[in-house]
C-alpha cells in the first residue's frame, strides 16, 4: 500500500464515514446546544453583574470582583471535575450536561463581566450628567445612554472571549457529555481507526470557522483601536 | 455544612495528597516553560508571515490562524495523541501536549503580535530604515518594542490562559497538577485534592490576572 492510501485508510475510510456519520451528527446538536444556552445564559449574567456594578454597593461590588477574578484564574476543567465528582458527595445530583453548562456560563459571565464593565467605565462622564440633566433617571440613562454606547465597544473582545469558551464544550467528554468529542473518541476506539477523529475535527472546524472568520471582521469593523 | 466541610476541605487528606499534588504543580510549570516560549516564538513568527508583502504568504498564514483558532485544544491534543499514532508515530504525552499546544498558542500570540505590529505606525519603519538599520534591525530595535508594549496585556492574559490550559494535559495522562488532583480524588474519594488544585492555581493565577485589570486600565488612560 502506498503512503497516499494509507493515509486515506487511517484519516478518511469512506465505510467508517458513513457508519459514524450519525453519531458525529448527534454530536454536533449536543454541541450547539449547550453553546447556545451557554452563550444566552452567561453573557446576561455578565451583563446583569455588570449593571449591578454601577450602583456601586460596596459589598456587591466586592462579590463581584472576587467572583470574576476566582473565575477567571481558575482553569474550567478544574471547575468541571469539582463540581461533577463533587457536588453528588453532598447530595446534589446534576446531570453531566448540566454541570458543563453552569460551569461554562459562570466562566463566561465573568469574562463578559468585566468586558461590559470596561466598556461601561470607557462613556465619559458627561454622558451620564448630560442625560441626568434632561430629567431621565439613573436606570434610563443606564439603558438609554451607557449601554447602547458601551456595549458597542463590547462586541469585539466579547465575540472573542465567547468563542474561547464555546470551544470548551469540547471539555464535557471528560464527563460524558455526548458532544461531538465524545462521539468522536468512543468511535476511535470502537473502531480502531482515526477517521472519526477527523472527522468531529472537521465538524468543529465547519462549525467555528465562520465564526472566528466573524469575529476577525468585527474586530476591524468595530472596534475603536486605543493605541 | 458539615459534609460540604468533609468533601471539600477535609484538610487531613489535603496534607495526605500534597506531595502528589505539589509533584503535579512542577510538571505543571514545566509544561508551561516548554509551551509558553514555543508559542511567543511561532507567534512571531506567523505574524511576520500574515504581514508580509506577498499576499498569497498573508492569505495562508490567516488561514493557518483561523484554522487553529478554530478547533478546540483538547481536540487538537487527543487528536494528536490519539490519531497519528494510527499514522505510525506515538508522541508521549509530553511531545503531544508541546506540538497541540504549540500549534494552538502560536496561533493566538500570532494574532497578538500582528495588532501590535499593526498599532505602531508605518512612519515608524520608514524612519527607521532611513537611518540605516536593515529590515531586521527596525523590527527588533524600533517596531517590535513598541509592538509589545502596545499590545502587554493581551500577551500576558494569553499567557494565564495557557497556564489554565496545560489542565487539558490531563485527559492524556500527563501527571500534571490537575492530573495528580484527580488520581488523589480517585483514591480518596473527596474532592479535597482538586479544591486544593485549584488553591494552586489561584495563588499561581490571581496576582496575574489583577495586575492584567491594572495593565488594561494604564493602556486605556
Amino acid at each position: 500500500m502506498n503512503a497516499w492510501s494509507r493515509f486515506l485508510d487511517t484519516f478518511f475510510k469512506w465505510p467508517l464515514i458513513e457508519r459514524y456519520f450519525p453519531d458525529i451528527a448527534k454530536g454536533v446538536v449536543v454541541t450547539i446546544e449547550i453553546a447556545a444556552v451557554v452563550v444566552v445564559t452567561g453573557i446576561l449574567l455578565g451583563l446583569a453583574l455588570a449593571v449591578v456594578r454601577t450602583f456601586r454597593v460596596r459589598a456587591f461590588n466586592l462579590l463581584i470582583v472576587i467572583f470574576v477574578d476566582v473565575l477567571r484564574a481558575l482553569p474550567p476543567l478544574v471547575l468541571i471535575l469539582l463540581v461533577y465528582f463533587g457536588l453528588p458527595n453532598i447530595g446534589i445530583n446534576l446531570p453531566s450536561f448540566a454541570v458543563l453548562w453552569l460551569v461554562l456560563a459562570l466562566v463566561l459571565a465573568a469574562f463578559a463581566e468585566e468586558i461590559f464593565w470596561a466598556g461601561i467605565l470607557s462613556i465619559p462622564k458627561g454622558q451620564w450628567e448630560a442625560a441626568r440633566s434632561t430629567g431621565l433617571s439613573f436606570i434610563g440613562t443606564l439603558a438609554y445612554i451607557v449601554l447602547p454606547q458601551a456595549i458597542r465597544l463590547t462586541v469585539p473582545p466579547l465575540t472573542n472571549r465567547t468563542i474561547v469558551i464555546t470551544k470548551n464544550t469540547a471539555l464535557g467528554t471528560v464527563i460524558g457529555v455526548g458532544e461531538i468529542l465524545n462521539q468522536a473518541s468512543s468511535a476511535e476506539s470502537f473502531s480502531g481507526n482515526a477517521t472519526p477523529l477527523m472527522m468531529g475535527a472537521i465538524a468543529y472546524l465547519i462549525l467555528f470557522v465562520p465564526v472566528v472568520a466573524l469575529g476577525r471582521f468585527l474586530e476591524t469593523r468595530f472596534s475603536w483601536r486605543r493605541v | 455544612m458539615e459534609a460540604i466541610v468533609q468533601q471539600f476541605f477535609n484538610f487531613g487528606i489535603m496534607r495526605e495528597a500534597l506531595p502528589i499534588v505539589v509533584a503535579g504543580f512542577i510538571q505543571t510549570i514545566a509544561i508551561c516553560l516548554i509551551v509558553i516560549p514555543l508559542g511567543l516564538a511561532g507567534g512571531l513568527v506567523f505574524a511576520l508571515i500574515s504581514l508580509s508583502r506577498l499576499r498569497s504568504a498573508r492569505w495562508a498564514a490567516i488561514a493557518v490562524i483561523d484554522f487553529f483558532r478554530s478547533i478546540p485544544p483538547l481536540v487538537l491534543l487527543i487528536f494528536v495523541y490519539a490519531g497519528l499514532p494510527f499514522a505510525g508515530f506515538r508522541p508521549s504525552p509530553m511531545t503531544a501536549v508541546a506540538i497541540a499546544f504549540f500549534l494552538n498558542t502560536s496561533s493566538y500570540y500570532g494574532e497578538i503580535y500582528r495588532a501590535g505590529i499593526e498599532s505602531v505606525g508605518s512612519g515608524q519603519w520608514d524612519a527607521a530604515r532611513s537611518t540605516g538599520l536593515r529590515l531586521d534591525q527596525a523590527l527588533a530595535y524600533v517596531v517590535l518594542p513598541q509592538a509589545v508594549r502596545n499590545v502587554l496585556p493581551d500577551l500576558v492574559s494569553n499567557a494565564v490562559e495557557v497556564v489554565k490550559l496545560t489542565s487539558i494535559a490531563s485527559v492524556v495522562a500527563l501527571p500534571e497538577l490537575l492530573y495528580s488532583a484527580d488520581m488523589a480524588r480517585s483514591v480518596t474519594f473527596n474532592s479535597s485534592p482538586i479544591v486544593l488544585a485549584a488553591a494552586i492555581y489561584l495563588v499561581m493565577l490571581w496576582p496575574i490576572v489583577r495586575l492584567i485589570s491594572r495593565l488594561e486600565r494604564r493602556i486605556a488612560a
